[in-house]
């Protein structure tokens, strides 16, 4: 199969993919955003009414004022689509085309630190947090994982690689909200060092906002570079292991070149491959897993937003950032496959 | 890859350390679970949200044994429901005297005492509450007469420490204290030494008495609680819950949830991988690409909409844990199907035209049972940790007391950031450990299926 073919064949299961999740997003929560949709016209509808009371006067009675009020809410439901069910194949093909091109429409209850309700601006407002944090983490953990697991696998069933094997099994057993949850008691109620809530309290025009912001991001990205950095090392270092026991390392060794240079050019060149894969799904995958760490720790970016959105069912809110979610997941796993495809010219052969 | 057969793999694993570890820590669970099954009764986690049931216990108390490393020691909690019962008669007064002996042994002031009875008498009888102090002073706390009826009938009632009566008695007697009573609550002045205001320790005891007039007259139900700061080997939380129950009963949960998403998922991907990779060609392609598609969901976030839009039923959690389960399971199963399907066995039972569904049946998968096992095992922790997280973000079912369930309630509560330990450390333990079992267990077998990792 050509590369072209290739390529294209992926790009139209992602497109499918993310196709798929919107339908189901929809498909779920669907009904309840028509009857909030609904309350929220008959809400705007009434107030417009009552602030201008020329409008209630020109009435004789009360039954035909609530009749023009009942005509006027019908009206506006139909123009805005509403009286036909969320699943008829128009509504549904009209808000997916909607949010394809990012436009969510607006929130129902939550608004970005600036006040703006528009869904797009408020995840534009929250995603350079989550960036900020996790690929700060992400990169601060792959740099560590690779120079541990190089170091763990060169010298197999050594001191350092038998502590970094059982400390990256046991390091990922434990949830890493759960350590941050101890890292909170231990840095903000023990050693008051850190703050427990990582959301600034100071306003967001502030010059020292982003200093502050930095502050706060101590602790969350210290707990997880903690428990992330194991099992990055120990990754890396079954891919040395597997490495180092192919044929071309033995013949290496066998002229003389010395173990160092065997490990850190030849051996670790060879393991690129499947590390940068790794990196670039576990760029993405952060994102996912942000939910629950930015909850525990209050981080004011997509993943609280998330979590804030399903608890007070802000619909609009929640399908907006479950698409962004969704697409750069996709992003990632498509990249992640190329460059896989890039490195190791196997995989193109293959194919 | 070669097959092995299930002795084998006993010995292989008998000879592991950490493969016996895992099964060893898997044990104790498992008992745990069923000690926990047979010795509280179900009744218990479903109250588990019923304040009424906790009320006697106290609020965010540490466990006991953190007294053998203070020097300072903390009151425990105490409930006693087991007094002293003397029915006697002077005359024609009929007395019914409730004793209850209390070790006081602490450094501080208990936080409070309540009595709860309930008495069957008529008219109206006398109720007293005396404390005989190690000192031997006696302390005269409440007498009151109970509120009168002409049949013979049930009362309840709970008197507090804080009453107005107990108070007023107390200062009553302020001539056996050498200090100021004004603004000190009553249990800072019955425990109290009598030169200065530090707690007596010794032995305390309670003494009830009901005199009346009428025979029949009994004390049906009599319970003393000294309010403390510390309870039960875990300790309790902010809404008054014996933690020790809550995490005891998250055993048998998390070992379900674990133990049924992992099994049906490895199962479903195993099914769905073997027939796909068998097939090849067009079915092959059809369902890989579908699997394509599940495997790009993000999962947590669907989790997340379809717990709060469906539903959050523990049993319906597991069902959606299955749906993103057995993706990678299923990849895997299709690799392996398609190098066992050109090895001559299942040729040959393709040309003695066997019906597919058999061939998967009989001869591949059989051949991936190996891989099955170790896969099972690794996935069940993955299945606690997600439905612990979706817990801990309160989606969870909140009717049953699973681990990340409490780890939820002690962060609404600001738990770590009020340095409450006992209800932040043991759950996570609990899943941890949990999670260290099925990962030396799912490895293990992984090393003995796949001698390649072996080095």
């Amino acid at each position: 199969m050509s590369l072209k073919k290739y390529l294209f064949k992926r790009i139209i299961t992602m497109f499918i993919v993310l196709m798929v999740t919107l339908l189901i997003t929809i498909a779920l929560v669907g009904s309840n955003m028509d009857s909030i949709l609904k309350q929220g016209v008959s809400i705007q509808v009434r107030t417009e009414i009552t602030d201008n009371p020329t409008i209630a006067k020109s009435f004789s009675s009360v039954t035909e004022f609530d009749f023009f009020i009942q005509t006027q809410i019908a009206q506006r439901i139909k123009i805005m689509g509403l009286d036909e069910p969320w699943y008829s194949p128009q509504r549904i093909g009209l808000s997916m085309y909607k949010i394809l091109f990012l436009d969510f429409g607006h929130a129902t209850f939550l608004t970005s630190d600036s006040g703006s309700s528009d869904v797009k601006e408020i995840i534009l407002e929250k995603l350079p947090r989550t960036i900020l944090l996790f690929t700060t983490a992400t990169i601060i953990v792959s740099v560590i994982g690779i120079f541990l697991g190089t170091l763990a696998g060169s010298k197999i069933g050594s001191k350092t690689d038998r502590v970094t094997s059982s400390f990256a099994i046991i390091s990922s057993s434990f949830p890493v909200w759960w350590i941050g949850m101890l890292m909170i008691f231990l840095f903000s109620f023990t050693y008051q060092i850190f703050p427990a809530r990582a959301t600034p309290l100071i306003p967001f025009t502030d010059p020292n906002y982003i200093g502050s912001l930095l502050y706060h991001m101590t602790l969350p990205l210290i707990t997880i570079v903690m428990i992330g950095f194991g099992s990055w090392a120990y990754l890396v270092r079954n891919f040395i292991v597997d490495i180092v026991q192919e044929d071309f390392i033995f013949a290496k060794k066998t002229i003389g070149i010395n173990q160092k240079k065997i490990i850190y050019k030849h051996a670790l060149k060879n393991a690129a491959p499947p590390i940068i894969t790794v990196l670039a799904l576990s760029l993405s995958g952060s994102l996912g897993g942000a939910i629950i760490t930015e909850a525990v720790f209050d981080w004011p970016g997509m993943g609280r937003l998330y979590f804030e959105a399903i608890t007070v069912m802000d619909l609009p809110v929640i399908i907006g950032a479950t698409y962004i979610l969704t697409v750069f997941f996709l992003i990632s796993i498509f990249v992640a496959d190329l460059l896989y495809g890039y490195f190791d010219p196997r995989v193109r052969t293959e194919q | 890859m070669t097959s092995i057969t299930l002795k084998e793999i006993i010995k292989e694993f008998s000879k592991n350390r950490i493969g016996i570890a895992g099964i060893i820590i898997l044990s104790i669970l498992i008992f745990t679970s069923i000690m926990v099954a047979i010795f509280i009764p179900i009744d218990t986690f479903k109250e588990w949200n019923n304040p009424e049931k906790w009320i006697s216990y106290p609020k965010v108390s540490v466990p006991v044994w953190i007294n053998l490393f203070l020097n300072e020691k903390i009151p425990e909690h105490k409930i006693l429901d087991n007094p002293n019962i003397n029915n006697y008669r002077i005359n024609d007064l009929s007395i019914i005297s409730h004793r209850f002996g209390i070790d006081f042994e602490y450094d501080f002031f208990p936080s409070d005492f309540i009595y709860e009875f309930t008495s069957k008498y008529s008219e109206s009888p006398l109720l007293e509450i005396n404390v005989m102090r190690p000192d031997g002073i006696q302390l005269k706390l409440y007498s009151t007469s109970m509120p009168i009826t002409n049949s013979y009938s049930n009362h309840n009632e709970r008197v507090f420490s804080t009453d107005e009566l107990i108070r007023k008695n107390l200062y009553l007697q302020s001539n056996k204290f050498e200090f100021s009573l004004i603004n000190l609550s009553s249990q800072d002045i019955i425990f109290s030494k009598t030169g200065i205001n530090e707690p007596l320790k010794g032995k305390y005891i309670f003494l009830i008495k009901m005199y009346g007039n009428n025979e029949a007259n009994q004390i049906t139900y009599s319970k003393m609680i000294i309010g403390g700061k510390a309870f039960g080997i875990m300790g309790t939380d902010e809404l008054r819950r014996d933690l020790a129950v809550g995490i005891l009963y998250g055993t048998p949960l998390a070992l379900f949830i674990g133990l049924v998403v992992a099994l049906a998922s490895v199962i479903m991907g195993l099914l769905y991988g073997a027939y796909a990779g068998y097939k090849g060609k067009k079915t092959d392609e059809g369902m890989m690409r579908f699997n394509d598609v599940l495997y790009a969901l993000p999962a947590l976030p669907f989790l997340i909409i379809l717990s709060v839009t469906i539903s959050n039923s523990i049993f319906v959690m597991v069902g959606f844990l299955m749906i993103f389960g057995w993706v990678g399971v299923a990849k895997i199963a299709r690799s392996m199907s398609l190098q066992i399907k050109i090895k001559g066995f299942v040729e040959a039972a393709n040309m003695m035209g066997q019906k597919d569904r058999k061939i998967v049946l009989r001869h591949i998968l059989p051949q991936l049972l190996p891989y099955a096992f170790a896969s099972i095992a690794i996935s069940v922790p993955a299945a606690i940790t997600t439905e612990a997280g979706l817990s801990f973000l309160g989606l969870g079912d909140p009717s049953f007391p699973t681990w990340g369930q409490i780890l939820h309630d002690a962060n609404v509560y600001g738990a770590s950031a009020r340095g409450l330990w006992w209800w932040i450390i043991p759950p996570g333990i609990m899943i941890a450990i949990t999670g260290l079992a099925f990962v030396f267990i799912g490895n293990t077998l992984e090393v003995i299926v796949n001698p390649k990792l072996k080095r």
